[in-house]
């Protein structure tokens, strides 16, 4: 088991809430999973500038003059603190530089997603702790996703918790195991996939981040997954502008969406999407077996 | 309206808020009606997909319950009529013995699987392995069924006024299934099969038991076991 939430808003007038619907949906989703819990929320991007989420096991020390020392080391930044979490915001240009300049000045800190718009909070704990934690609840944003996790293939650790981030603004949260991950975990660093840990649930984050380096939209790259991955996943996945559903053909994990003229929304459970405003009227489905789901901001625009 | 009338149409509906009220406090009036009380009728409102609503229920009572619900709904039923006005998660009427339970919605996965007796009517569609292992349930689904529906089952019918999914009644024991729409794919050994009229009859016994009208039982076919997945063939003697 473990429990995964999503939210993707069509009504701007809801981005302040973003983070108050998605921890409230994430705390119900508890008993799923009580190892682990994390949250990606896509906030606003602002022009030319890029943000970088890290996480260190020891706080005090890694963030200590963070700012001065990347200042030092080069690279200007803004760093703002959250906990065992730090948010490194850089000139677009420079984000690139930022996994190697930390390597060299904080080799102990680890990297949880980096992009325009995405930041990353996961920890070892329950939802409401790791919610409260990061003050989940007073972010905002256009899209987000959550996980609560009852560990099967990898260590309970930090680094073991969703979402999984292995591209720019790109994440994934998984329900579910796969049993191929270690033969395409071999396939994709040959390609130059850099990996973090043993789960399997980063291996398709990092295909699907493979296959849109390859030109393909995020529809088409879970699409791809359906065929590649072997095993059992419900996954919800973020990009920068697009929210995307996938189940694999059994569908033994279970999931349920909604729809209203405000918001997508998905939950493992029903349970998760009964406090969204308008619930009662919305659109409530089961999504079917190894079909593709996917919503773009852009793309409506 | 007199005193005493009032009092005894409160007394005829118990209703449970599971927003005020735990879960087990309703599962627990549930289990212990003495035989033969009338106070039998329930409302339940805000279950708001919770799980294990209204299972284990062993006396004739009536539940209805206001919204959707979570895993196993009205789970083991033994002759209550529990009525869903909403969706059911998974495992909705899992092990029924007897009575019924309507799913005004949608149900889950595995809805009815491993059912033992009693009717189980969904009127929306119902996903995967729905009737699952069944062993004597009778199931009508107004809307579709997803893949993997009726596997293994071993007595009881399937009534499917929509299409089926991938893999209908693989591996089938002696469950009888009822399509009227487009089968996606047929399991192993379940093949499609002469509709007589015992089954025009009981189809139309089942239809109607489940509130089905303007649908006539020649509109269905028949699928069951070609049984030589479960029987032992002789020929194959060599290979043990």
């Amino acid at each position: 088991m473990c429990g995964i939430v999503g939210l993707f808003l069509k009504d701007s007038r809801l981005e302040p809430q973003l983070g108050q619907l998605l921890s409230d949906m994430l705390i119900t989703m508890t008993d799923r999973g009580p190892d682990s819990a994390g949250i990606a929320i896509y906030g606003s991007a602002a022009e030319g500038k890029a943000k970088v989420t890290i996480q260190s096991a020891k706080p005090d020390i890694d963030f200590a003059d963070l700012e001065r020392d990347l200042a030092e080391a080069g690279l200007p930044a803004r760093v703002a603190l959250k906990s065992t979490h730090a948010v490194i915001a850089v000139a677009a240009a420079r984000l690139a530089d930022v996994r190697s300049v930390l390597a060299a000045i904080r080799p102990d800190v680890r990297i949880m997603g980096s992009g325009d718009s995405v930041e990353i909070y996961k920890e070892v704990g329950l939802p409401k702790d790791v919610v409260a934690r990061f003050d989940v609840r007073s972010m905002s944003g256009t899209h987000g996703i959550g996980h609560t996790r009852m560990a099967t293939e990898s260590a309970v650790t930090t680094l073991g918790a969703h979402p999984f981030s292995t591209g720019s603004d790109q994440c994934l949260v998984h329900n579910g195991s796969l049993s191929n991950h270690n033969n395409l975990r071999r396939e994709l660093t040959r390609e130059g996939m850099a990996f973090e840990t043993q789960n399997d649930s980063e291996v398709a984050a990092a295909y699907l981040t493979a296959e849109m380096a390859k030109g393909k939209d995020l529809g088409e790259a879970l699409t791809s997954a359906l065929d590649d991955l072997d095993g059992f996943f419900t996954f919800v996945v973020g990009t920068k502008s697009g929210f995307g559903v996938v189940r694999d053909p059994i569908a033994c994990k279970p999931a349920v969406m909604a729809e209203t003229d405000q918001y997508v929304a998905f939950g493992s459970e029903y349970r998760a999407l009964v406090n969204l405003p308008g619930i009662e009227d919305a659109r409530v489905w089961e999504p079917e077996p190894a079909t593709v789901y996917f919503w773009d901001h852009e793309k409506a625009a | 309206m007199d005193a005493s009338v009032k009092r005894e149409s409160l007394e005829a509906m118990r209703v449970f808020d599971l927003v005020k009220t735990p879960l087990r406090e309703l599962n627990s009036a549930l289990h212990t009606i003495a035989r033969g009380r009338n106070d039998t009728n329930f409302e339940v409102v805000n279950p708001r997909g919770s799980h294990a609503v209204a299972v284990g229920i062993d006396q004739p009572v009536t539940v209805d319950v206001r919204g959707s619900v979570g895993y196993y709904c009205a789970g083991m039923n033994d002759g209550g009529t529990i009525t869903v006005h909403g969706s059911a998660g998974p495992g909705v009427a899992q092990n029924m013995m007897s009575g019924t339970v309507i799913i005004e919605g949608d149900a889950s996965q595995y809805a009815g699987a491993t059912g033992r007796g009693g009717l189980l009517v969904i009127k929306g569609n119902a996903a995967s392995r729905c009737g699952i292992s069944m062993k004597g349930i009778d199931i009508v689904v107004h809307g579709n069924i997803g893949h993997m529906s009726a596997f293994m089952g071993q007595s009881g019918h399937l009534v499917v006024l929509g299409d089926a999914g991938d893999a209908l009644g693989d591996s089938l024991y002696e469950a009888k299934l009822f399509v009227r729409g487009t089968v996606k794919s047929l399991g192993a050994d379940c093949i499609e099969k002469e509709m007589r009229p015992e089954h025009l009859q009981k189809l139309a016994e089942l239809l109607e038991k489940a509130d089905v009208k303007d649908v006539r039982p020649e509109e269905f076919k028949r699928y069951g076991s070609a049984r030589k997945l479960y029987n032992f063939n002789i020929d194959n003697a060599d290979a043990y």
